[in-house]
């Protein structure tokens, strides 16, 4: 019986020939992450059971992104135990205020993570890697602890949902509008415990910052993970960044998918996720005109160059409406610089947006932008739950990079294409 | 062998529920269960009492892989969670911090809030005390039992280096 992309990574990485979903493995780790709000709780769990050593300190990766800069004094404890946990280790991947970035944008910038990778971090997210072509997925504390601790952790395999992508993108339609399209039709627990993994010609068409929108989402329909197979583009992002020895792992042309989905690229408009979940999606067209008092740009979802481009494409000579609060945060140093280098942060801050450090923030309502009883946010985020951005009557609206400007400029959910000529 | 009164809440609770990030920079898990739940439920914490059993639908404990849900949950009082289905990280999380869950979904759609139920987690039998109801839970995979008998993850991962696995 043929192995999904997924398995044949998994198989690799156990050391057997064959797995099959439902088999439950131990594998090696090639990298383990965790952040300022998981770090620490892995660091107590690792002290607690007595271990003495990490695995190696070169396949570890501790990014302090969560709350940083500190907004309390709580969250400075948090970070000084990550920390220091960093430095008695000599943790060589360890990123802090002033080269930190978002975790899920920075590791693959830095070239940690890369083609045939097998991952695990203590963030949900982590599935971003997925973009690759690796294994990546999302764990708890515990699970970030047995893996600096020992490099193995147990894990059932998966089965998968094949996504078949077709045709090309109309304007103003990204990586965004099709995951929050893919998640609308199979709902947030369509992929609980599998694998989605993306193939056909309509690949080609993405680039990698929207192979990272859509790996990234994968948790939001409960996905393990999400994998995109290894092509040009994959190579050339990775050439000069990533050096270890990059690995190619294809799906058996007799692989088994428990369920297939077609995706038109064609066929998609922008498209949003009304509160309060990621699957209550609805094209832009049939919500336009919804106000909003906020929006949020940035994100381990969309903080990338590209979505700076494209929203500073929007912004540019335009302003942010009256009454509504911008808040653009690039997700990495690098990605920061370059909106410097290119003007785009010129243009952000004459559209009246703040243009923030790079942080998550308001994306999980931590800081800089949480919202008040009765306030609504359009995010380029990736989680829309009852709170998320703050008061338990605040609401999030889940949206492209293109749709989060177009509806800064005009105080509503908007489409791009709704916008006055400049 | 749990007994106490249900908590019976819906589909898809998200971890950012269970407990919200504006609290996840709280120091310990005591902290943590002051907030348990309080964005969709205000009273839990004050109705919690030791031993008592949460009940949800599908996708229980979706969203962040914050182990400070299970931690926040294990800490309020509660001595188990029953679900129709589990979100994975979730899943994960409870079982390598050892503490117990069970999927039903006959039980997560029969089980109301204030019924008193008693669950034995090592034979899955789930009893409704107040209807007389009685369910079986889908089993555990031996692997995974070994891991929650031997208290958790680390502690089986510490004997697992030792020899002295049960």
């Amino acid at each position: 019986m043929g192995m999904t992309m997924t398995q044949k990574i998994l198989a690799a990485h156990a050391g057997l020939a064959e797995v099959k979903a439902g088999d439950l493995i131990e594998a090696k780790l090639d990298i383990v992450l965790g952040n300022d709000v998981t770090t620490p709780v892995a660091v107590d769990v690792f002290d607690k059971a007595g271990f003495k050593k990490v695995f190696d300190k070169d396949k570890i990766a501790i990014v302090l992104d969560h709350y940083t800069p500190c907004k309390d004094i709580k969250s400075a404890e948090l970070c000084a135990t990550a920390r220091n946990f960093a430095k008695r280790f000599d943790i060589t991947h360890f990123y802090d205020v002033g080269n930190v970035g978002i975790e899920h944008a920075l590791l693959p910038e830095k070239g940690i993570v890369g083609p045939g990778d097998m991952i695990i971090g203590a963030d949900s997210h982590t599935c971003t890697y997925g973009a690759l072509g690796a294994f990546s997925t999302g764990v708890g504390s515990t699970d970030m602890a047995a893996g600096m601790a020992t490099g193995e952790n147990w894990f059932k395999v998966p089965s998968a949902i094949k996504v078949t992508l077709t045709g090309k993108f109309r304007p103003h339609v990204s990586g965004k509008d099709v995951i929050l399209h893919l998640i609308g039709l199979i709902g947030v627990d369509g992929a609980l415990y599998k694998s989605l993994e993306f193939v056909g010609e309509g690949v080609a068409e993405l680039s990698m910052d929207d192979r990272f929108t859509i790996a990234n989402m994968a948790i939001e329909a409960g996905a393990k993970n999400g994998i995109f197979p290894v092509d040009d583009k994959t190579l050339d992002y990775v050439k000069g960044r990533f050096t270890r020895e990059i690995k190619i792992y294809e799906a058996d042309a007799d692989a088994v998918y428990e369920q297939e989905v077609v995706i038109d690229l064609n066929t998609l408009k922008p498209t949003v996720s009304l509160p309060h979940l990621p699957s209550n999606t609805k094209t832009v067209d049939e919500v336009s005109g919804l106000a909003i008092d906020q929006v949020v740009i940035g994100s381990c979802t969309n903080g990338r160059i590209s979505d700076m481009r494209i929203a500073a494409g929007i912004l540019r000579g335009r302003k942010v409406a009256k009454g509504v609060r911008c808040i653009v945060i690039p997700a990495t140093q690098e990605v920061y610089m370059q909106c410097v280098k290119e003007g785009l942060a010129e243009i952000f801050i004459e559209a009246g947006c703040a243009l923030s450090t790079p942080t998550c923030g308001p994306c999980l309502g931590g800081h800089m932008g949480c919202m008040a009883a009765g306030e609504r946010a359009v995010a380029t985020t990736n989680r829309n739950f009852v709170g998320r951005m703050g008061h338990v009557k605040s609401e999030v609206i889940l949206a492209s990079p293109a749709v989060a400007a177009a509806s800064a400029v005009k105080g509503a959910v908007a489409c791009p294409c709704e916008l006055e000529e400049v | 062998m749990y007994q106490g009164k249900a908590f019976q809440y819906g589909d898809n609770v998200d971890t950012d529920v269970i407990i919200p990030a504006r609290y996840l920079n709280a120091p310990s898990a005591e902290e943590l269960a002051k907030h348990c739940m309080e964005d969709i439920d205000i009273n839990f914490v004050k109705e919690v009492t030791p031993g008592d059993i949460m009940v949800g639908g599908e996708n229980f404990g979706c969203g962040s892989s914050r182990e400070h849900a299970p931690i926040a949950i294990r800490a309020s009082g509660i001595s188990c969670v029953i679900a129709a289905s589990f979100a994975r990280i979730f899943y994960r999380n409870a079982i390598n911090i050892g503490f117990p869950i069970l999927e039903c979904p006959e039980a997560a759609k029969r089980i109301k809030k204030g019924d008193t139920v008693t669950v034995d987690a090592e034979s899955g039998v789930i009893t409704n005390v107040t209807t007389g109801e009685v369910f079986h839970a889908t089993p555990f995979p031996a692997f995974i039992n070994r891991i929650i008998e031997n208290g958790g993850l680390l502690p089986y991962l510490v004997k697992k280096q030792e020899g002295t696995l049960k």
